[in-house]
């Protein structure tokens, strides 16, 4: 049989919110819980905003955040509310005023992967918004790891001149800062995987 | 597409395990017809990647925290007694992979506008009114053959500020999360037969009439509910297969 083609794309418009997030934007009574609403850890705090072209913060846009543990582990239960346990997923809409994200969650250990190459700690973070036609996908890695980023084979890919864009600066004890560039000079690296 | 491998001794290659995208299928990111898409897509070439551990592994969202009611907007927000107003409907269909096997499991989100085309969004303004018995979302997980089922009401169409008089055919917003982060997505369900589908500029984003098609909902009476509902049937395409998938022979998988 001939390969099926996958459902195209479209934009998550500018209310994406309310299927994805809707306790975010004060519909209640609907869900007892938002799906993906903290990772269940607060070991660090990741905050930046994302730019459009123009250099204005994307105000409307909603980003999932999956990653491993602080072991690196990746095959994490499915669990939810009952059990608190560590998810390794998270929704977080940007402040619609200030377009500023935070997400608190695990630092995320060295991922071994399923053959046994190592890739440096990193979220990987997926982005939907008005404007966005197909959900970009990228990564983010600890300016704190320099030697395993040196060795990642994902990052090893990305042209030298662009790999900062990748790299979360430290700011402080357990907190991270990254912007991310839709566009522009210093356009953040997005993914085909 | 196949340019692209990973060096020897690196991760999955690229498509080895879901087949890469075909982003000629998909929209284009940057559409002149489509005002916001102008700066908000990058302008650079994505870089294609292996599949690792990072996509390949089952997204962990809270499946105990579904709900049996979550699935009938008509009365998921309503109040005590009452119902939304609007043309009752079931939307239904499959969720299936490139190979036309079902995906169980898969987490389907929808959310829409009333039957007026008003959002219950702080950022909405149309001056349509707001239903008090419509909340606009709800939520499901795909059965073992990949089915789904939502009653709602039909959207109404509505005015938005692009062109100088540019309106969203009725369509329903859809997140489909399946079993790994690669295969994530959205996009949008439309009615057969309304004339707005080929006017919008979102649509048009996407080039091949027949990947347009792929988005538009049949009318489908034998799955409509004698004086109820009509219903529309919508089957939606995920990447890859959805085999389990084994640590030591990717390639067979």
């Amino acid at each position: 049989m001939a390969r099926k083609k996958e459902s195209p794309s479209q934009t998550a418009g500018p209310y994406v919110h309310i299927g994805l997030t809707p306790g975010a934007v004060g519909i209640r009574g609907i869900y007892a819980q938002d799906l993906g609403k903290e990772t269940g850890a607060d070991a660090i705090t990741l905050t930046g905003t994302v730019f459009d072209g123009a250099g204005e913060p994307v105000r409307d846009c909603l980003i999932e955040f999956t990653q491993a543990d602080e072991k690196g582990r990746t095959k994490l239960a499915k669990v939810g509310r009952k059990t608190g346990k560590f998810t390794g997923f998270a929704r977080v809409p940007v402040d619609l005023k200030t377009g500023k994200f935070r997400l608190k969650t695990a630092k995320p250990g060295a991922i071994k992967d399923i053959d046994g190459t190592l890739h440096a700690p990193h979220i990987t973070a997926w982005i939907v918004a008005r404007g966005i036609n197909i959900g970009l996908h990228t990564r983010i890695y600890f300016a704190d790891e320099a030697e395993a980023n040196a060795a990642d084979p994902v990052l090893s890919r990305v042209p030298k001149s662009r790999r900062a864009t990748l790299i979360a600066d430290k700011t402080g004890k357990s907190r991270y800062c990254i912007d991310i560039r839709l566009q522009g000079e210093d356009e953040t690296v997005f993914f085909d995987v | 597409m196949a340019k692209a491998t990973s060096k020897a001794g690196a991760s999955a290659r690229p498509g080895a395990v879901f087949p890469l995208r075909d982003r000629k299928w998909h929209p284009k990111p940057r559409d002149a017809g489509y005002r916001s898409s102008i700066l908000r897509s990058p302008k650079k070439k994505l870089v294609i990647i292996p599949q690792t551990a990072s996509e390949l592994t089952g997204p962990v969202f809270g499946h105990d925290l579904i709900g049996n009611k979550d699935t009938d907007l008509i009365t998921n927000f309503a109040r005590s007694g009452k119902s939304a107003i609007g043309e009752r409907i079931i939307v239904h269909g499959r969720v299936l992979d490139e190979q036309g096997r079902g995906v169980p499991d898969c987490l389907v989100e929808i959310w829409q506008a009333n039957a007026g085309g008003r959002y219950r969004h702080v950022n909405e303004s149309y001056i349509a009114p707001l239903d008090p018995d419509f909340g606009g979302c709800g939520r499901t997980l795909t059965a073992k053959d990949g089915s789904y089922r939502f009653t709602t009401i039909r959207p109404g169409p509505y005015p938005w500020p692009n062109g100088p008089n540019d309106w969203r055919p009725a369509h329903i917003h859809f997140s489909l999360f399946g079993q790994a982060f690669t295969q994530r997505l959205i996009t949008q369900m439309y009615f057969e037969g309304d004339p707005l589908i080929p006017r919008c500029p979102i649509v048009r984003t996407i080039k091949d009439p027949k990947a347009i098609g792929q988005l538009v909902a049949k009318l489908d009476m034998d799955g409509a509910k004698p004086m109820d509902s009509l219903a529309y049937r919508f089957d939606i395409i995920l990447r890859g297969a959805r085999s389990t998938l084994f640590e030591n022979r990717l390639e067979g998988n």
